[in-house]
């Protein structure tokens, strides 16, 4: 025992040392959370459009008018023709393109009906969906503006379902809610994991885990030693990070915040325990890296911070059930915006328990002292 | 008893035989030498040793322990010098010391007078880290790490290896000064010119050991007639004496060659012959064989 606390007392002592790894790991962490959650916003704004108008008509005006006069869109201005729509789309200085057709006015007064054409870039499918759905909110509101004038009935008077969505736990759908409790464990993996593995292979790599295995010292006492101390710099982590989410981002903390800390230190428990398999599978430090970059990027695509996990394909679901990033992002929202208690994330937390147990079991058995 | 008893180990790396059938022994309290050139099996013998290779066949015992079995016993009798410095860069000199020392359960007080002589050395350098020393310092600090639990047996793998002409002799001293504590060293180095200052030596090579015995009866393994021979023109002479109908052997030895003969050759023999050959200046002269001449003979014949 005695040993394995001089053991931390000697990482703390080098980590304390190492100056502008000491400021890193403490400044990284707050700095990815503030840029990340301003960044990943998924709101769409400055949507340029472009009008091909072949009727020069009120209507068309009044259509047109109706996206020159909103936030999301920029208008592009007025296009002679077709084959010049297609120039502007190609060359990107037009997200969408709105053909209106001639005699649309016409067609609307005397067929009751009209068509029109909306040429969207598809480069970016997400994006290109949500200005698709701008823009048809706004067309249908025309249309209904339109038809009240023609038929000349009121609007309101028209048997109309109305639909008024309320948003649970996420009233004004801000995405910083959304993204910082997410985000906050995702940091942790990078001090638990990163850190860790490229502690223990730098030892490898200067000889002094070869001394170390010359002594007396046991194989749990080594991993003991190794695994406090990254623990607790990934608590403190954990604390500012929290701060900085409660303070300047104003996230409700719903949930018990004990509850929170208790899945910070099992999570952590799990990023030193996968730091540690890798190490034990590395020789140098460039492999340790390549290793934690890939399951890192791997964790965070599949996890859900970024897009929900229901929509990924089937095999992504089975990549997921040994996700740990997946079920800590899940608890931190579901316990920060929701309130849950330790009732309603018990899967989470069995999973994450077997997941963290399995790292360690598994990196202890692959660190032989004797090869 | 002896203190290291080594009894048909054998270990490969793939196809690489690095160490192949080796059997010897060290006394206790004995300086012995394993010296070989690089790539002999030393360091992979070491590392069998001190408990972090397992061997693939053969036993061996350190201080009455096998190496295999009793590993976790052994590891606290025994010091252990890699050949690279591997102390932590970032700490300081007493921290490193403190820090092997409270590893083994004990403290810098206790076994002082063991390292002392060598401490006092450092003692000006206590708070500069390990990695800021000069070479011989980083020696000097790796030794007293590993002496600071007060081993029964002390392991240097090639402790002078890439340290300048006086650390080297500083550092043998001191290695001299320790048999009066009773330790057992087995020390592996690459330069024969060191050889004389172990008790025994023992030369390795290819994963063999070829020879055992004390520096002198090492150099009396040479039986032949040697000849250190000189004359302006080097190069030609090597040439010459290696066509020569007398000759077994000729080596470059600083500023003479070596000439190994069959028996009954005398340098009037040779001198005979050099001037047969127009060399100037020529002089040839009977000498003793060093370790050196033992070891190229040895390696020549197997």
């Amino acid at each position: 025992m005695n040993r394995t606390l001089f053991l931390i007392e000697k990482e703390f002592k080098q980590i304390f040392r190492n100056s502008v790894l000491l400021r890193m790991m403490i400044a990284a962490p707050v700095l990815q959370l503030i840029l990340l959650t301003y960044a990943a916003n998924f709101e769409v704004k400055n949507l340029t459009i472009a009008v091909v108008d072949g009727d020069h008509t009120t209507y068309a005006q009044r259509l047109t008018g109706k996206f020159r006069y909103i936030d999301n869109f920029q208008f592009l201005g007025y296009l002679p023709a077709y084959k010049s729509a297609y120039r502007e789309l190609l060359a990107g200085r037009a997200d969408l393109v709105l053909v209106i057709p001639p005699h649309f006015e016409r067609d609307l007064g005397k067929q009751n009906g009209a068509s029109l054409q909306l040429l969207v870039s598809a480069i970016d499918g997400s994006k290109a969906g949500i200005a698709t759905g701008y823009a048809q909110t706004i067309i249908r509101n025309f249309n209904d503006d339109i038809r009240a004038e023609i038929v000349s009935i009121e609007p309101g008077s028209r048997p109309v379902l109305n639909v008024e969505n309320q948003y649970w736990y996420n009233p004004r759908l801000e995405y910083k809610t959304f993204m910082v409790p997410g985000i906050l464990f995702e940091l942790l993996i990078l001090v638990g994991g990163m850190i860790a593995a490229l502690n223990i292979v730098r030892e490898k790599e200067i000889g002094t885990q070869e001394q170390l295995n010359v002594t007396p010292i046991k194989k749990h006492e080594f991993i003991l030693g190794k695994l406090t101390p990254f623990v607790l710099i990934g608590l403190v982590q954990f604390t500012m990070g929290l701060l900085v989410g409660i303070f300047l981002f104003r996230i409700p903390a719903e949930g018990s915040i004990m509850l929170m800390y208790g899945f910070a230190f099992l999570f952590l428990l799990l990023c030193v325990g996968l730091g540690l398999l890798i190490s034990a599978i590395s020789d140098t430090q460039q492999q340790a890296m390549f290793a934690v970059f890939f399951c890192l990027v791997l964790f965070i695509l599949l996890s859900g911070l970024f897009s929900s996990t229901e929509n990924m394909p089937q095999w992504a679901q089975y990549v997921n059930l040994v996700n740990p990033l997946r079920y800590i992002i899940e608890v931190g929202r579901n316990v920060m915006l929701k309130g849950s208690s330790f009732r309603d994330v018990q899967t989470q937390f069995f999973a994450l328990l077997i997941i963290a147990s399995s790292l360690i079991g598994l990196a202890s058995w692959r660190y032989r002292k004797t090869v | 008893m002896d203190a290291i008893v080594i009894e048909r180990i054998s270990k490969s790396f793939g196809e690489t035989k690095a160490v192949n059938d080796v059997s010897m022994s060290v006394k206790t309290g004995e300086l012995f030498g394993l010296i070989g050139p690089d790539g002999a099996g030393k360091t992979t013998l070491f590392k069998i040793l001190v408990t972090l290779l397992r061997p693939d066949a053969g036993q061996a015992t350190v201080a009455g322990f096998d190496v295999v079995k009793d590993y976790r016993r052994l590891r606290t009798m025994i010091g252990y010098m890699p050949g690279r410095f591997s102390l932590y860069p970032d700490l300081s000199v007493e921290e490193n010391l403190t820090f092997f020392a409270t590893v083994f359960g004990t403290t810098i007080s206790a076994n002082y007078n063991l390292i002392r002589d060598i401490y006092v050395q450092l003692e000006p350098f206590k708070n500069r880290r390990a990695g800021a020393l000069s070479g011989g310092m980083k020696q000097k600090l790796a030794l007293c790490c590993a002496l600071i639990h007060k081993p029964d047996v002390l392991f240097l793998d090639e402790p002078t290896t890439g340290v300048d002409a006086v650390s080297r002799k500083e550092f043998w001293e001191m290695l001299q000064r320790l048999k009066i504590h009773g330790l057992t060293m087995l020390v592996s180095t690459p330069y024969m010119d060191e050889a004389n200052q172990c008790d025994r030596i023992a030369l390795m090579q290819t994963g063999q050991i070829l020879a055992i015995d004390t520096p002198t009866g090492v150099e009396q393994l040479f039986d032949k007639p040697l000849f250190a021979v000189k004359a302006t023109e080097t190069y030609q002479l090597i040439q010459d004496l290696r066509r020569a109908p007398f000759t077994e052997t000729c080596y470059a030895f600083g500023e003479y060659l070596h000439l190994t003969t069959h028996a009954g050759v005398t340098p009037e023999t040779v001198n005979r012959y050099l001037i047969m050959h127009q060399h100037q200046h020529s002089e040839v002269k009977p000498i003793q064989a060093g370790i050196e001449d033992s070891f190229m003979a040895l390696m020549q014949h197997g």
